[in-house]
């Protein structure tokens, strides 16, 4: 049942070290103040899930926070690599990272298994040889027609985190614009998270078919303003694209990146959130 | 004819594969500036959706992302992912698909995931993202990449997405039941799978170009068509149009809120 809280609160009680924690978002409500804390509260040996790991993920991992990624497309979107993430794959630092790796269609189906609380996903598809390096890629021959599919166990991660635009008083929640996978990650998880933009009295005037997720399916919610940023909130503001080609100077090099973790995230005053800022 | 770039060619020449009546699963960079292109210029009715499960989508400017806001404002509707992969994209409703690779062999298959061995790779690459599956349920697939011999090589250090497979066969032994890639666009030329063998055979050379330099980026011994076209330089209008879309685009990304 939902619970309002402070996001320190919110992430301290749901996320502890050697979870499984699942921060979804595709491009859009990337919650990135929720994983900051996260990085504030020094977990450790976390298994990250996430299709795209995009920016925060590149910062989770630079600073020491994962022993694992699951993922299934591993760059910053239009513009390059994620530094931080080839850094602890290809040399180990800050510490040696174990990847599990998927395709968009396997985690996006794994995610359907577990909001469905079914153990596997089965769909049409040829992992080429990821189903080498992947022994979670497995084949099921179809009872009624033969038909030999690919199967994945369903994603049940320990803790799911994500952003949303809006709660109402009694914490029933709406997303609004790209949906990505947040729904079902959430029903998938055994406990979860969320930060809003704001709290509205009632969802009275929403489209009959909005994308609600019903108190009794949430964990705790924190309001934090501009909690996506860089990335967006449909509706509130825009993708900070500049901040994004930023990154990629800033995550290149260690220290420059362990500066900027320490002025950006580590410092709660930083005002990383403000309108237009980058920090770079 | 005015001059254009290697990349504004490929861009072109991708763009007209394409028509009105093709449903299109765009990716991020050059399939996207393709595809929109179309859209502007010979194909306005045609139908674009992205990996977001942002369907028939008329975007002003190009996405950074594959997730952008003004993906999903300029959108007919907006499906969850789970739902894109299963009702749109494995179903079969999609006619055709634009891959990138950052390897490919000559029975097209590609690389998209690491340069070297997979434990220690000297270059670890973003991965699969939608690439596999769009690669089996596409009905038609075309490939756009630059070339070089870094590029086209004998053999892939990883297995992404199967095109052809082995050559022959290969692809419908492997239970794949669409067409896969039947185009591959460089800044070269066009390359199109031979009918019997399904190896990448050179049938349209870009202006300026020679068969020796072709050969020159390509690590296998490359084979030409008996009939072998000119590729048609870009038109006035279609440069026109291109350019003003890559203006607007990057004044758009570097703007900050």
């Amino acid at each position: 049942m939902a619970v309002f809280c402070s996001l320190k609160e919110a992430i301290a009680d749901a996320v502890t070290d050697g979870d499984v924690v699942a921060m979804e978002g595709f491009t859009h409500l990337i919650p990135f103040a929720a994983g900051h804390e996260v990085i504030r509260q020094g977990r450790r040996d976390l298994t990250l899930v996430r299709m795209t790991p995009d920016l925060i993920y590149d910062q989770l991992i630079g600073a020491g926070c994962a022993a694992k990624l699951v993922f299934s497309w591993g760059g910053n979107p239009g513009v390059g690599s994620l530094h931080r993430l080839r850094d602890a794959v290809e040399n180990g630092w800050p510490r040696p990272l174990a990847i599990e790796e998927y395709s968009h269609a396997a985690m996006a189906n794994a995610y359907d298994a577990g909001a469905a609380h079914l153990p596997f996903a089965a769909y049409r598809g040829s992992p080429g040889d990821l189903a080498k390096v992947n022994q979670n890629f497995r084949t099921v021959t179809c009872p009624f027609t033969g038909e030999i599919l690919t199967a994945v166990p369903a994603m049940r991660p320990d803790v799911t985190i994500i952003h949303a635009q809006r709660a109402d008083r009694e914490g029933n929640v709406l997303i609004d614009g790209i949906l990505g996978v947040q729904k079902e990650a959430l029903l998938a998880a055994k406990r979860s998270v969320v930060t809003v933009e704001e709290v509205v009295e009632t969802f009275d005037g929403s489209p009959a078919n909005a994308c609600i997720l019903p108190r009794w399916t949430v964990g705790a919610i924190a309001v934090v303003p501009r909690g996506a940023f860089p990335s967006y909130a449909y509706g509130y503001y825009r993708r900070n694209n500049a901040f994004y080609l930023a990154w990629d100077a800033i995550a290149r090099d260690r220290q420059t990146f362990s500066r900027w973790i320490e002025e950006n995230v580590m410092n709660p005053g930083s005002g990383i959130r403000d309108a237009g800022s980058v920090h770079g | 004819m005015g001059d254009f770039t290697p990349d504004e060619l490929m861009t072109v020449t991708a763009a007209r594969c394409v028509g009105n009546d093709d449903v299109c699963f765009v990716g991020i960079g050059l399939p996207s500036a393709a595809c929109n292109l179309a859209r502007l210029t010979h194909a306005p009715a045609i139908t674009l959706i992205y990996e977001s499960g942002t369907i028939n989508t008329r975007p002003n400017v190009l996405p950074l992302s594959i997730g952008d806001g003004e993906l999903c404002a300029t959108a007919l509707t907006t499906v969850s992912v789970p739902q894109f992969f299963r009702y749109w994209l494995q179903s079969g409703r999609i006619t055709v698909g634009f891959l990138g690779a950052a390897q490919i062999d000559r029975f097209a298959n590609i690389n998209t995931t690491v340069v070297g061995s997979y434990a220690s790779p000297s270059v670890r690459l973003p991965g699969a993202g939608g690439a596999p599956e769009m690669a089996a349920a596409c009905q038609r697939i075309f490939i756009v990449m630059p070339q070089s011999k870094r590029a086209m090589v004998e053999q892939l250090d990883f297995v992404t997405s199967v095109g052809h497979g082995t050559g022959g066969g290969s692809r419908v032994q492997q239970g794949l039941t669409t067409a896969g890639p039947v185009k591959v666009i460089t800044d070269l030329c066009v390359m199109e799978p031979d009918t019997i063998t399904r190896e990448l055979t050179v049938t349209s050379v870009h202006p300026g170009v020679t068969r020796d330099k072709i050969q020159a980026a390509t690590a296998w011994p490359i084979r030409f068509a008996g009939q072998l076209s000119d590729t048609p330089a870009p038109s006035a209008n279609e440069l026109a149009v291109l350019r003003r879309l890559k203006a607007e685009t990057e004044k758009a990304h570097k703007g900050t809120d």
